[in-house]
């Protein structure tokens, strides 16, 4: 078959719309990719895989900790006591039981992939307060099946306990084992402490996993977070994306450290040394 | 007919047993609850007043407790703007319980008439006494 210039071309034309409307009709039956189209539109930016230039919110919550402050160790107990006033937090004797919200460890555990044998003696003693990260991509939200858990437009990781099933998927993802779950009943030993209890927050029950919420109730009344009000010193809590804010005057200063950024999840908890 | 005794005795039992809570309460129906209104900050309102009419929050408020909460926690939304406009501050402690501070005389008058335990407090605590 002979095919002159003149053919050829509309040939070539209509190839080529039809090219287009194939990829018209990709998109209409397969939207994006399937990363995208589970988490997208929760932080407004699907792909989102370290591209800081990209616009993003208004309102990111942070925390920089002071730790070089915590030589005091009556600081670190303060804030402890501060976050399980606040929140109702049971002591549970047996490791197995703990719920913690706010915790501390040395530094070898908390930067496991930054070890350094001949580390300052000083960092080396340090207590680091350890928190939920409110991760920019948090996993415990990803593989969360009912939803309970779920990253607000401010930054903060929340969890729902209304809707939380106990399955626990969220500890299996959280690459810093911020969540506990509450095997029993966390009333029996605030009952059995005696203690006083914050009258303006609830207690959990069985069954469910909890975490650091960044004080999101006191947030919503315009107060600052527990630990912060405990020792502003030590905890400067702030808006990343505000440029002037506090938080981001003492990121500019200081040498900070994230955890275990090489995971991805954008942690936003600081430590300052 | 065999052991016509046995089996008219264990009728007789059955029914009895079976009608136990007719003629335990001689026939007469369990009194209505009375919830009561007379907490302190109630008795400061010059007009006594729920966030919505007394009939909607009868009839409508385990739905509407439901939307709040969902709209406190997960939109982040802590201000309910009521039919009338008003602007309210959602918290179950720290809103609903500041004047219904008589958790014992008004939500389980109704809900222990009724028969139904609603999880709340299973995290939530009466804010008006101290031990859980």
């Amino acid at each position: 078959m002979s095919m002159d210039r003149r053919e050829f071309l509309k040939a070539a034309g209509l190839s080529a719309v039809a090219g287009l409307g194939a990829k018209g009709a990709f998109d209409l039956f397969m939207p994006g990719d399937v990363d995208a189209s589970e988490h997208g539109g929760h932080s407004g930016h699907g792909h989102g895989h370290g591209d800081e230039a990209e616009a993003g919110p208004k309102i990111r919550l942070a925390m920089a900790i002071d730790v070089l402050q915590l030589k005091d160790h009556s600081k670190v107990d303060k804030i402890k006591a501060a976050c399980d006033n606040a929140h109702n937090i049971p002591h549970w004797d047996s490791k197995d039981d703990e719920v913690k919200w706010i915790w501390e460890d040395e530094y070898e555990h908390v930067f496991p992939d930054t070890h350094n044998e001949y580390l300052a003696d000083e960092v080396r003693e340090l207590p680091f307060l350890l928190m939920c990260n409110h991760c920019d991509d948090p996993p415990c939200a990803r593989v969360c099946p009912v939803e309970a858990t779920f990253k607000r437009p401010d930054g903060i990781v929340a969890q729902d306990y209304h809707r939380c099933i106990g399955c626990r998927f969220c500890m299996a993802a959280c690459p810093y084992g911020s969540r506990s779950f509450n095997w029993f009943d966390p009333r029996i030993p605030l009952r059995a402490e005696g203690r006083k209890l914050n009258p303006r927050f609830p207690t959990r029950m069985r069954g469910v996993v909890e975490k650091c919420n960044f004080c999101v109730e006191r947030l919503a009344e315009g107060k600052q977070p527990a630990c912060v009000e405990a020792c502003p010193d030590v905890m400067i809590f702030g808006n990343l994306a505000d440029p002037n804010s506090e938080i981001r005057k003492v990121l500019r200063k200081r040498v900070s450290l994230r955890r275990k950024l090489e995971l991805g999840t954008k942690p936003s908890v600081f430590y300052l040394v | 007919m065999y052991d016509t005794g046995k089996v008219v005795t264990g009728l007789v039992i059955f029914v009895g047993i079976f009608t136990f809570a007719f003629w335990y309460t001689g026939g007469r129906a369990a009194p209505r609850p009375e919830p009561k209104l007379d907490t302190p900050e109630i008795q400061k309102m010059a007009k006594k007043k729920c966030v919505e009419d007394t009939q909607f929050m009868i009839t409508t408020h385990m739905q509407l407790l439901n939307d709040l909460r969902d709209q406190a926690l997960r939109e982040g939304n802590r201000r309910y703007v009521n039919s009338k406009g008003e602007k309210i501050w959602i918290s179950l402690q720290n809103t609903c319980l500041k004047c219904h501070s008589n958790k014992k005389d008004f939500c389980d008058k109704c809900h222990n008439y009724a028969g139904v335990e609603p999880y709340c407090w299973d995290c939530h605590i009466d804010p008006n006494r101290s031990e859980l």
